[in-house]
């Protein structure tokens, strides 16, 4: 057996699983750590500028591959810089692994310089999380983290590991294993027979079908057979925030995103549905809009690998806890067998239904006013013009606010992972280290960063590692010089008092991002939108900035009309609602 | 609606404090814990009482299963069950009071576990209900102090909680 040190026992646990990169910042409780790093050329380790960034990397990462994303951050502050992307992960049930540097044992406890109870600290927001006693237990508690973080609903696990267990001088037999017990830990794989029989007697029989699915269908490799599922039936799809790109966005059976800020014939089609088949999605309080006024008609079926998301807001009919991929296995079976069974009666049902669903359709809903004079750019129209620009082939991050909803619904995604925005926890800042860890995991693919000019600010720095990296990425800066979402609210909500979501100082851009050796362009006409993203685009191996001023007053419609609302009620444009 | 839920946790560092962070992080309430390690080492069965309707329950112990370190778990009010809780309450006591203090104490089947001249320490063993009741009995004495354990309990007949 091989006789390693603590440092070198974690880095060999991390090529085991085969992981290929590293996002991190060294400090003193990892320096044995980042040493054994430095020693191998296996794993590679992207040195980022703010721990917070790091964790928003593995999370781009892990979104858009699939597999774990890795962290690996030094004790105290460094442990603290990364909750936020590790709730940000918790929260969208991203797989992720966090290795944190801790003071050394003896220490643990005695307010020692840079200690903190990262486990303490990180517990309401990990899937699981390990303080590790002895080297001894490296190999086996990496295992295990890898296990639990990539299984069931998969989420963030934190390994808290003491310096001196990582001490160059105290050597220990290392075998890493390939299968770890955890007596207590067996996530629910299979669905339900019966269940799944009774779900589909229901869907078959429904006049007023709709299916929603959200980001657990793209976490559990269901897509393809979501596509399958609901072609063969023929029946009207929306997906959540999360899980846009789960079933073509540009298939007509496609109603767009619910919730508050879904389409208008998404919502109304919930509202009024007589079945909803909920796949993946959790019925969160962004979807439901008043849950005693939720979908009133409606029978239930809900599938989710997570027993705890099945009747936690809304209570469902038909409960079906299970891997996805294996239920819509099931489901399709079931569906293939039973389609051409389908009476005359429940076909003209069917074709009533879409009638309805096309009326709604047919008030266009995120249809974009603008005088023809009016050069001024709407922030939909740049996130349309970075579709039909990229080809609509490309990835896309976004941070959190109105441009966040204007990429939702004005960008479809015709494929899984290549949406990829902070749904749960909501945090600014996340889009631009995320589009770095999809450029890493990618490196020649196009991605793309719809940010605006609050969000990018707070994680800026990383326009550095960039450079480092060369990371070709194109950040579109909806710029409309205001913190858009909190505006929108105040607009709507107090009389216009618009406390504290202007941006007096905004920065030059294009100097910044130039500063940070970098191309930016700043765009103020709607006639130089296209043009000017064209010349970005083909900027292949630079990254591009693109300042893009536009209209402040716009606001993001439909809106949920709240409190007290159902789906079907929604502000649809200024001063006008259902 | 008041519930006794038992559960089998690993005996490891910090399992206790995801199981009450829980609590804490969902807004559910704790009204007694009790915890120590079983017959096996390595697990530990913690007893917790709590209020809430079937949906809470529901969602309280879907929870508590998703956490690592929690093996199993069961609600003993779901079933018939055997439950009981330790008391020991302090009481002055004057001449006057002693005998009134000491027939009480038998009535509910107490037991003084010390004496002094101016104090009994009574223990008592049995519901939450009864243990209440006697606090009611004792209305007239002065109480100097009141430790209690916290219910625990096992469900009736053939039914365990067991790896």
């Amino acid at each position: 057996m091989e006789r390693i040190s603590g440092a070198d026992a974690v880095i060999r646990s991390l090529q085991e699983e085969g992981v290929e990169v590293i996002f991190g910042y060294p400090g003193g409780a990892v320096l044995h750590i980042y040493d054994a790093l430095f020693r191998q050329n296996q794993v590679r380790h992207i040195l980022t500028r703010h721990e917070q960034a790091a964790t928003h990397m593995a999370d781009g990462y892990a979104r858009s591959t699939g597999r774990p994303g890795v962290v690996l951050v030094t004790s105290g502050p460094g442990a603290t810089n990364a909750i936020t992307g590790i709730a940000t992960a918790y929260m969208d049930s991203i797989p992720m692994i966090v290795l944190s540097g801790q003071v050394q044992s003896h220490l643990i406890g005695t307010d020692s310089f840079q200690e903190t109870d990262m486990v303490g600290i990180s517990r309401p927001i990990v899937k699981h999380s390990f303080l590790l006693k002895k080297a001894e237990d490296i190999a086996t508690a990496i295992k295990k983290a890898f296990v639990i973080a990539t299984s069931g609903r998969p989420g963030p696990v934190v390994i808290d590991i003491p310096k001196d267990i990582t001490s160059p001088t105290d050597l220990i037999d290392f075998e890493y294993p390939d299968t770890v017990d955890i007596r207590s830990y067996n996530p629910a794989s299979k669905g339900h027979s019966g269940q799944i029989r009774k779900a589909i007697s229901m869907v078959m029989e429904a006049e007023r079908p709709i299916i929603y699915a959200g980001g657990g269908v793209i976490q559990g490799e269901g897509c393809q057979l979501l596509t399958r599922l609901t072609r063969t039936l023929g029946y009207p799809i929306t997906n959540t925030l999360m899980g846009l790109g789960a079933f073509p966005g540009t298939d007509p059976q496609f109603l767009g995103m619910l919730g508050m800020h879904g389409t208008y014939e998404a919502n109304m089609a919930m509202h009024h549905s007589d079945l909803i088949l909920a796949i993946g999605a959790r019925f969160d309080d962004r979807v439901t809009n008043t849950v005693s006024l939720f979908c009133p008609t409606a029978k239930i079926v809900h599938v989710d690998v997570d027993p705890a998301s099945i009747s936690k807001n809304v209570a469902v009919d038909v409960p079906i806890v299970g891997d996805v991929t294996q239920v819509l296995e099931e489901m399709n079976q079931l569906v293939d067998a039973q389609i051409s069974e389908r009476t005359e009666g429940q076909k003209s049902a069917l074709a009533d239904w879409w009638s309805q669903i096309e009326g709604w359709r047919g008030q266009e809903c995120l249809k974009i006013i603008r005088e023809e004079s009016d050069k001024q750019i709407k922030p939909q129209e740049a996130v349309q013009a970075a579709y039909e620009v990229s080809g609509g082939g490309a990835y896309v991050t976004s941070d959190v606010g109105q441009h966040q909803m204007f990429a939702a619904l004005y960008h479809p995604f015709d494929e899984p992972r290549k949406w990829i925005n902070s749904g749960g926890l909501g945090t600014m800042g996340f889009g631009l280290p995320a589009a770095m860890g999809v450029q890493m995991a990618y490196p020649d693919e196009q991605v793309i960063c719809i940010t605006g000019e609050g969000s990018i600010q707070m994680n800026i720095q990383e326009l550095s590692t960039c450079l480092q990296y060369s990371l070709p990425i194109k950040i579109i800066n909806v710029n409309n010089q205001a913190l858009g979402m909190v505006k929108q609210w105040q607009d709507m909500q107090y009389e216009g008092r618009h406390a504290h979501s202007y941006m007096e100082s905004l920065p030059d851009f294009v100097a910044l991002v130039e500063a940070y050796g970098h191309v930016g362009f700043r765009i103020e006409s709607v006639d130089d939108l296209e043009p000017v993203m064209k010349e970005a685009f083909a900027l292949k191996d630079r990254l591009v900035f693109l300042d893009i001023l536009v209209d402040p007053e716009e606001h993001v419609y439909p809106m949920a009309v709240s409190p007290n609302g159902a789906m079907r009620d929604m502000w649809l444009r200024k001063g006008v609602r259902t | 609606m008041r519930r006794i839920l038992s559960v089998l946790l690993e005996n490891e560092a910090g399992a206790l404090s995801r199981v009450v962070g829980l609590f804490a992080q969902r807004n559910y309430n704790i009204e007694t814990l009790t915890v120590a390690p079983t017959e096996d080492q390595t697990l530990s069965r913690l007893t917790l009482t709590t209020h809430g309707d079937d949906r809470e329950i529901e969602q309280i112990t879907k929870q508590l299963n998703k956490l690592i370190e929690v093996v199993k778990l069961v609600d003993l009010t779901e079933g018939s069950h055997v439950e009981r809780e330790l008391m020991l309450v302090k009481i002055r006591t004057s001449n006057s009071q002693r005998a009134e203090i000491k027939r009480t104490a038998d009535i509910f089947r107490g037991q003084i576990v010390d004496v002094t001249g101016s104090t009994y320490t009574i223990q008592l063993t049995g519901t939450k209900d009864k243990l209440d009741a006697f606090i009611g009995a004792l209305a007239d004495a002065v109480i100097m102090e009141v430790v209690r354990s916290g219910s625990s309990g096992l469900s009736r007949g053939e039914k365990v909680l067991a790896i």
